[in-house]
């Protein structure tokens, strides 16, 4: 999950890799297609083919179970859309939660990948530790926070109770905890794939920089900000981005720890639209959701990319 | 590494990191807390860390409610079959895409990102009625194969990476001796590749093994279910029943993905950043 690092940097070693001679790789060419095909038949089928499926269904009123057949209906479903509010609330909460986990995920990751690119002692064992939230199942991850915020049994409650900071409380049922509770859960899960990212990141500047930035008396504050922060940012920028599209989308943990309650403050669109197909069969209605989903995602994205290659710019 | 760092600013480092460890493993220490706790003491109003009497029970208690074991069983034979489709297919197509630059490279690298925001809802819906129209929906088959395409731009990227760490000198040294490409790709270059490749492989299997989304919706019976799908039913309907078996069951499921994490986690930290990109 790394991979904006890898983008990044093979993209900026690319001058540097070998270039066969035009005439040679043309003949390559015909060799690397059959090499590619195994991978290229599943991946038409299987995902290109079905995206395309997806935003066709949006036009239409698909449903489950049904005799009759399908039928085109224009962009009913999208007109039904912007009327529905209660995708609406849900499209806000999915918001809050993408936005309300990427930040203090990346601010965390930030801080924990300065850490351990320190000499200090116990690196290996945030090393080792930093491998459970990204190993466990998400199912399980849900399982665990429930268990940890459960109202009497949960170890929350009981600290709370031991510093004195009242009798606690029953956090994912609560009106007001549910969601910066479940928005902690998705902290704690994607912070170490945001840290390792942006260690590597902290790994490729220059020390040389450093060094001679710490000669000229410059501060640690004022090190990061002229010579790393400029060396992180693409990492930091990809990593951000990626996790917000990964926030966003997310299923199983909220699934798992509120299935969208209480009254639907925890209902991100994901759990709508899974409710809206699987539930109550409306195909046709949920792919529409999907897309409007897609496109939204994709204007916040290129707005926040291009605000941030913009202001790169500037400094 | 660090430069003229001060003692109460290294201090401060050490508490700062001490905060994160705190955070990192506190919940998991309380769930095999509580996978070991008798009932009773579950129960209690003060709830503490270590178990006074420590219990197999839940266990017991876990595998009588739920069909574990073949729910395992399923998990292993879906995960295994799409890891091994996936780095079977992914293999010729990384080594392509790495050896070949140009546009196929670069179509490939776009679409890996592409995929990573891949919108599931809008895959999910017509991926079930394809299925469905295969008559692949509740069989192992069909996750399958969602999993092998779902794992493919991962795979296909760290593979790449693996293959751009084999030099192609080695390869062209050995076209010199006469080797034919075959041969070459054959004695030279798979055994170089080959901790890669399972390292992909072992990373697919974690991946497809921690699924769950397309496992709900396309596994109907639960003797066909994975196991993260067999562990949503100890929740019940009314929120949490029983923690204990609750808490060992999804203790027992963690165990493999964290081994096998453990055992790739140097070359997925280091390998997919550092080898990954050496040209």
């Amino acid at each position: 999950m790394t991979l904006a690092t890898a983008t990044e940097r093979s993209g900026r070693e690319e001058p540097r890799g070998r270039r066969p001679g035009r005439d040679q790789r043309a003949g390559r060419d015909g060799a690397a297609w059959f090499l590619v095909l195994p991978a290229l038949i599943p991946i038409l089928i299987l995902s290109v083919g079905p995206l395309l499926y997806g935003i066709a269904l949006a036009f239409t009123d698909a449903q489950s179970g049904r005799t009759r057949s399908t039928q085109w209906i224009g962009t009913l479903n999208f007109q039904d859309l912007v009327h529905d509010t209660l995708f609406w609330d849900s499209f806000r909460i999915g918001l809050l939660w993408a936005v309300g986990v990427t930040v203090p995920q990346f601010v965390l990751a930030l801080g924990l990948a300065l850490l351990l690119n320190e000499n200090l002692r116990m690196r290996w064992l945030a090393r080792a530790l930093a491998i459970i939230p990204w190993a466990m199942p998400e199912v399980v991850v849900g399982i665990m926070w429930r268990l940890v915020y459960s109202p009497d049994a949960g170890i929350l409650n009981e600290t709370l109770r031991d510093l004195g900071l009242g009798d606690g409380r029953d956090w994912l049922t609560g009106l007001a905890t549910a969601l910066p509770a479940v928005i902690v859960v998705g902290v704690w899960a994607g912070m170490p794939q945001t840290t390792v990212a942006l260690l590597a990141g902290l790994q490729n500047t220059p020390q040389e920089l450093h060094e001679a930035a710490a000669l000229d008396g410059a501060g640690a504050w004022r090190r990061f900000r002229t010579v790393t922060w400029p060396a992180l940012r693409p990492v930091a920028l990809s990593i951000t981005a990626l996790n917000f599209i990964w926030n966003f989308n997310s299923f199983a943990l909220v699934y798992v720890l509120t299935s969208g309650g209480p009254g639907g403050r925890t209902r991100l669109p994901m759990l709508f639209a899974y409710e809206e197909a699987f539930r109550y069969g409306q195909f046709g209605y949920a792919a529409a959701m999907g897309c409007v989903m897609v496109a939204v995602v994709s204007v916040i994205l290129a707005c926040y990319l291009v605000g941030r290659l913009r202001g790169g710019e500037d400094t | 590494m660090s430069l003229r760092t001060g003692r109460p600013a290294r201090a401060g480092q050490y508490a700062a990191l001490l905060c994160y460890l705190v955070f990192l493993a506190f919940p998991f220490l309380w769930l095999v807390s509580t996978a070991f706790k008798p009932a009773r003491e579950l129960g209690s109003l003060h709830p503490t860390w270590i178990p006074e009497r420590p219990t197999l029970d839940n266990f017991r208690q876990a595998f009588d409610e739920q069909p574990l074991l073949q729910a395992a069983g399923n998990s292993l034979v879906a995960a295994s079959a799409a890891a091994l489709i996936a780095v079977l297919v992914a293999t010729p197509l990384a080594y392509a895409t790495a050896r070949h630059r140009g546009r196929l490279a670069s179509a490939a690298t776009g679409w890996v990102v592409v995929s990573q925001a891949f919108p599931f809802v809008l895959v999910i819906i017509p991926l079930f009625l394809i299925l469905k129209n295969l008559h692949l929906i509740n069989s192992l088959w069909g996750l399958i194969l969602v999993y092998v395409v779902w794992s493919l731009p991962f795979a296909l990227w760290m593979l790449a990476g693996y293959v751009r760490a084999v030099p192609p000198e080695l390869e062209e040294a050995a076209a010199v001796d006469g080797a034919g490409k075959l041969r070459t790709l054959v004695s030279v270059t798979a055994p170089l590749l080959a901790p890669g490749i399972v390292a992909t492989a072992l990373f697919a299997f974690i991946t497809a093994w921690n699924e769950f989304f397309f496992a709900l919706v396309l596994l109907k019976t639960p003797e066909k279910q994975t196991l993260p799908v067999v562990l949503t039913h100890f929740l019940g309907a009314e929120g949490v029943a029983d923690l204990g078996p609750l808490a060992a069951a999804a203790f027992l499921a963690t165990l493999p993905s964290l081994v096998l994490f453990a055992v790739i986690q140097r070359r997925i930290t280091g390998g997919m950043t550092a080898g990954a990109v050496k040209s």
